[in-house]
């Protein structure tokens, strides 16, 4: 049963064998990263950060079908969460972390169970209000979280007692990627698993679903709680990483920015967060330093474009250009 | 008692803006069946363009709004026939990436032609000031928009209920494929009601120009106030909105006089609360 529902074409053996050594190739490229490229530790890390948050929600967008403008709630709430901790003394970074998964998998559990009931707009606006909330609540609350200013004094003790955050950012460097391949392995397991593919079910056709026996809004809210605690997770590395927590981490600039980096890649499809995140953040930091108007021009222009000619992203694009060749070998 | 009158009225003129503003994507949203986040950014538009003929070519404030809703509807009316029209019946998703894509490009525009700062609007002196009201002090501007306000929805109400336009956008909304089986032209609809819209929304962004301030961030920044309009009011409606509008404007008004250390919290709640309740909006509620 589970061996027939892979997903992708079916591939010859040798291609397969060759894919599945292929596999470590990037991650251990990135690993070596500090050696090629001192100094961009930190964009790196920021990077590595979006690609967990991303996985979070391409589950929701990709997988169930289910379109939010304000995942950055969740992530704002792990950031928070961990940042606050640090600051009344609750500083072990996987501690926190764990903590920030929790609160943000509460809130998940608490928005997701009353906004999944709606669907289309209405929901679209659930999910931007609920964030919006979350965000004046961080603004107005400024004995806790410094409001406008930001999360003073956080600071983090060293991973396993032995790492120091340090100056040049090599610690946050590789425990976000070790993180961000624990998260992928964790999500690639879900996609794989009937979970996984009643969500897709879910979001091709749910009144078939529900027909067939499946409690639909059940496994809405439990993706939308597992999305919530991937979501946090990576908010909580941000605030770790850079030491501070500012209320861009709720904001709906984030929450329209993870969904574009997402879209960029190409959404339901495991890789498209690793390929649209860093285009998205590499060509930001060429770009909006030297005029934020020119960015958001490029930017805007390309969302448009990829609407209206190339759904599906750059991986869509890598894909219809593979299947052109493969048919063209076919003919041959 | 003073206070409430202040409030009551700094409210309604609030929620006017916001509902000229609206109502133009509560009706081409239930028409066409889109989401469309980007409707702020003919509201702006509309507001550069009353501003910059006021402040630098002198021309009259009421000219200058008349010429900023044609000229924006006009625009509407192209955009509608290029881009838009492509979205009807595709996903949610496409809809809300195409829209925000559509706000960087307008505001990464707006900021090259106008630069980043907000456009103070220079009002004509008759506007200026206050005016005794009822035996209170009110200002002259505010109290000229309550009553424009009025009179553009009188004639919007007229329109919708007793103009042969109005009845083809009601059938449309209710059932398309009817409408078109009895030879209502929907692409031509589509892209009238689009434009007429978009007018609207120009119009109260440059008659709001003084309470939302006319800056590239304008779309981005009140785009949950609008679509919050929509979704309380319901969709394809326009009487629905106005009552979303003057509750929210009047809410927002009185929360952040009596409560400002509670913000803009309070009206979130709110809106999340109702969209609960009646997920379909408040035109939900009569009918059930």
């Amino acid at each position: 049963m589970t061996a027939v529902s892979t997903s992708g074409p079916a591939y010859p053996a040798a291609s397969s064998q060759l894919r599945r050594l292929a596999l470590p190739l990037p991650w251990l490229a990135t690993a070596a990263l500090p050696l090629f490229l001192p100094g961009y530790e930190p964009l790196a890390t920021q990077i590595l950060v979006m690609i967990v948050f991303a996985l979070s929600l391409d589950l929701l967008v990709g997988y169930a079908g289910i379109v939010t403008l304000g995942h950055a709630g969740l992530f704002g709430m792990g950031a928070y969460t961990a940042g606050i901790l640090s600051v009344y003394g609750i500083t072990d970074p996987l501690l926190t972390a764990g903590c920030a998964m929790l609160v943000a998998a509460a809130t998940g559990l608490v928005f997701g169970w009353a906004m999944l009931r709606t669907k289309d707009l209405t929901l679209l606006m659930l999910t931007m209000a609920s964030a919006f909330l979350l965000y004046e609540i961080a603004n107005k609350a400024t004995w806790l979280t410094g409001g406008e200013d930001g999360l003073q004094g956080v600071n983090f003790s060293s991973l396993f007692g032995t790492f120091a955050f340090d100056f040049r950012g090599i610690t946050a460097f590789y425990y976000s990627l070790a993180v961000l391949f624990v998260v992928f392995l964790a999500v690639r397991a879900l996609i794989a698993s009937p979970f996984g593919w009643s969500l897709r079910g879910i979001r091709e056709n749910s009144a078939r679903m529900a027909a067939i026996g499946c409690p639909i809004l059940k496994r809405r809210v439990i993706v939308y709680v597992i999305s919530a605690a991937l979501a946090g997770l990576a908010g909580a590395l941000q605030a770790q990483a850079t030491q501070f927590v500012a209320l861009y981490s709720l904001s709906f600039e984030l929450s329209g920015n993870i969904l574009i980096m997402l879209i960029l890649g190409g959404s339901g499809r495991l890789y498209g967060a690793f390929i649209g995140v860093p285009a998205f953040m590499f060509a930001q930091d060429l770009l909006a330093k030297q005029d934020p108007a020119n960015w958001f021009l490029g930017l805007g222009i390309i969302l448009i474009v990829l609407v209206m000619l190339a759904p599906g992203g750059i991986l869509g694009i890598a894909e219809r250009v593979m299947a052109a060749i493969r048919r063209r070998r076919g003919a041959a | 008692m003073t206070t409430a009158i202040t409030i009551l009225f700094f409210g309604i003129a609030y929620g006017m803006i916001l509902y000229l503003i609206s109502v133009g994507l509560s009706v081409t949203m239930g028409l066409m069946n889109i989401v469309n986040l980007a409707h702020g950014v003919f509201a702006m538009l509309g507001g550069y363009i009353t501003v910059t003929l006021m402040n630098h070519l002198g021309v009259p404030f009421l000219l200058a709004l008349a010429a900023g809703c044609v000229l924006v509807a006009i625009l509407g009316f192209v955009l509608e026939r290029l881009l838009y029209r492509h979205l009807y019946g595709r996903s949610e998703l496409d809809q809300v990436l195409f829209s925000i894509g559509l706000i960087f490009v307008s505001a990464a525009l707006a900021r090259i032609a106008w630069g980043p700062l907000a456009q103070p609007i220079e009002l004509p002196d008759y506007l200026k000031g206050q005016v005794e009201f009822l035996g209170l002090e009110l200002p002259t501007y505010r109290l000229a928009l309550v009553g424009f306000g009025f009179a553009v929805i009188a004639g919007l109400w007229f329109g919708f209920d007793r103009t042969l336009f109005g009845a083809r956008i009601r059938a449309t909304v209710n059932n398309r494929e009817m409408a078109q089986s009895v030879g209502i032209d929907t692409d031509r609809l589509f892209a009238l009601a689009f434009a007429l819209g978009t007018g609207l929304a120009a119009l109260g962004g440059g008659l709001g120009a003084d309470v939302l301030a006319i800056a590239p961030t304008y779309p981005l920044q009140y785009i949950i106030y609008f679509l919050i309009v929509v979704a309380v009011g319901g969709l394809g409606d326009i009487k629905a909105p106005f009552l979303a509008a003057i509750l929210i404007g009047l809410a927002d008004t009185a929360c952040r006089y009596f409560l400002p250390e509670v913000g803009a919290i309070f009206i979130f709640a709110f809106v999340f609360v109702v969209l609960i309740w009646l997920p379909a909006g408040i035109m939900q509620w009569r009918r059930s």
